[in-house]
């Protein structure tokens, strides 16, 4: 497994008169840049998340129905069903197969992640990130350095788990229990206790290990990184040879794991950032004062 | 050379590590899912499903929990479980001495459903079967204290059919009756809205799951009577008639009001008054 934190690439040289960007990554670009600019995606993700979320709220809070049902399955405009893939597939997984509505919901949200990007509901969308993302702005503003390590590719096997104990059980067991889904509901139907979830992973992500839930465990993700895989929308670092190695990027960059061949690879190694696990956040874009990283589509070279 | 061939078996071995330690998780990450699921697979007795749910296990294997049908329910009878409650997280249920299941003719959330969790071929709401009413306390239930209420009887949507009124002797008192209201499981749609205007504190009908409110008798088992029906005739030993030790010409029926004379002894007996008194006194006897 190749790992690019900030921590193990001491060897790569910084830029004069800064200390490593594991603090504040993006200062520079601020400077460079101007804030907004310097934070323009992450203004944009979040505008989409909230934006998403209130138009959920919208029909229970102000009778403004213009998407009905939660991010599992919905009705847009009284015409148009959206279905979670990942959910579906437990339903079918547990025995059950859906009716066409369902299944054309679940289809055209899959072919939609399939052409932006899988990992962009994480981003873009999922309301958990936000939370994540607090925490791990938290670890660099507290300076909590130690973090229990584990591997990124335990969130697959627990994908695996989930969909053979929907299979063994007949039931959607992981939906019992998924913080993604039930913040979701909750937010939309009434609180219950998912907020306490939700308090716990911030815990884990902030103190105890960075980018825990997003990055390592949540097989909600793991599912859309798999229907991203060969997304269409990709990011970018076009003009690596820029790069001036402040690690800024490795730093704010949720898997960082996925920059690394990309950035520091060979002129064979395309530029393009063509893992699965990337979110296509564009916070890479935001914090690197050097432009070196744009949006793009898989097939630059 | 040995160096590399070292650090090629290190590596190995962390990897071992790591699919070995991934995998213990995964099995304790799946026994606890496993067995948690099996445990919330049963409904709480006092919540009931919306119409459309055959079964429990079905209905679990197949709601993806998105609350179309609650948002659809024009009564706000249906919400979706929290998490803390003891029902399946996020799916939906109604709780009916709160608000019960007004059973519209069009099925709003029965059509809502996107996934058919709620059975799509249920489109007349009469044949839904979302629990069965129970007249759970008979010790309560002033209709037998010899109250007249009937309020759940007359609140039934299917009136008549799914509750009846039937009536008995007052034993208590000696001279009233007793009107009971009783509950057919053959009509009843466990809408719940006698629960819901039972007029104690603590409601004396309750909608149940099927499961737990109705018996079932042996697949072998018939009723006598039925089957003498449906065949015409005893399927035993011929019925006899019963024969009464009556006076002659008299023959004897209890819902024809007891002892019915032939026209015969009518009208030999037409005058109250008989010709002499020891043959009156006989008359009874003979």
């Amino acid at each position: 497994m190749v790992s690019a934190t900030p921590h193990t690439a001491s060897a790569i040289k910084t830029s004069a008169g800064k200390s490593r960007g594991v603090k504040s990554p993006g200062e520079e670009a601020i400077k460079n840049k101007g804030w907004l600019r310097a934070n323009k995606w992450l203004l944009l993700r979040r505008l989409s998340q909230l934006g998403i979320l209130s138009l959920f709220l919208a029909g229970p809070l102000f009778s403004v129905w213009i998407i009905k049902g939660n991010m599992s399955s919905s009705l847009l405009l009284d015409v148009l069903p959206l279905s979670d893939p990942f959910v579906l597939l437990q339903t079918l997984l547990a025995g059950h197969v859906a009716e066409a509505s369902a299944i054309s919901g679940a289809l055209l949200v899959a072919a939609f992640y399939f052409l932006v990007g899988g990992r962009v509901y994480c981003s873009w969308v999922c309301p958990i990130n936000i939370v994540t993302d607090i925490a791990d702005w938290m670890r660099r503003k507290l300076n909590i350095k130690s973090s229990l390590s584990f591997s990124r590719m335990g969130r697959y096997g627990l994908l695996l788990a989930i969909f053979i104990i929907a299979a063994v059980t007949g039931t959607l067991a992981w939906e019992l229990i998924n913080p993604v889904t039930m913040i979701q509901r909750e937010l939309v139907y009434g609180m219950g206790f998912s907020w306490l979830l939700v308090l716990a992973i911030f815990v884990l992500d902030a103190f105890v290990s960075r980018r825990a839930w997003c990055g390592h465990l949540c097989p909600m993700g793991a599912f859309y990184s798999l229907i991203g895989r060969q997304s269409l929308i990709k990011i970018n670092a076009v003009d690596r040879k820029n790069c001036d190695d402040c690690m800024d990027c490795f730093a704010i960059c949720p898997e960082p794991q996925v920059i690394k061949p990309a950035l520091k690879g060979n002129e064979e190694i395309s530029p393009v950032i063509i893992s699965g696990n990337c979110t296509n956040c564009g916070r890479c874009i935001d914090v690197c004062a050097k432009d070196v990283f744009k949006t793009s589509h898989r097939f630059i070279k | 050379m040995s160096n590399q061939s070292n650090k090629a078996l290190q590596s190995r071995r962390r990897f071992l590590d790591n699919i070995s330690r991934a995998a213990g998780g995964a099995v304790l990450f799946s026994v606890g899912l496993g067995l948690y699921s099996q445990q919330t697979k049963s409904l709480p007795a006092d919540a009931v499903r919306p119409p459309g749910v055959a079964n429990e296990s079905d209905f679990l294997s197949a709601c993806v929990r998105c609350g179309l049908c609650v948002r659809d329910c024009p009564y706000d009878t249906l919400k979706l479980a929290k998490l803390g409650e003891p029902i399946a997280l996020g799916t939906p249920y109604f709780d009916a001495r709160d608000i019960p299941c007004e059973m519209c003719e069009d099925i709003p959330c029965v059509k809502a459903c996107p996934t058919g969790a709620l059975d799509p071929e249920l489109t007349n709401i009469d044949d839904a079967r979302m629990g069965l009413a129970v007249l759970v306390d008979q010790e309560t239930c002033i209709a037998f204290h010899g109250l007249r209420c009937e309020v759940c009887f007359n609140v039934c949507p299917v009136q008549n059919k799914a509750i009846s009124l039937n009536r008995s002797h007052n034993v208590r008192t000696g001279k009233h009756a007793l009107i009971i209201p009783v509950v057919h499981s053959s009509d009843c749609t466990g809408c719940g809205k006698c629960e819901h205007a039972c007029i104690l504190e603590e409601a004396a009908i309750k909608v149940m799951p099927i499961k737990l409110a109705k018996g079932e008798s042996g697949k072998h088992y018939r009723l006598g009577w039925e089957e003498k029906q449906k065949a015409g005739k005893s399927l035993v030993t011929p019925d006899l008639e019963h024969k009464y030790n009556l006076p002659e010409g008299a023959s004897y029926d209890y819902e024809g009001e007891g002892l019915i004379r032939s026209d015969d002894s009518q009208k030999e007996n037409s005058t109250p008054f008989n010709k002499s008194a020891i043959d009156r006194l006989n008359e009874g006897v003979r």
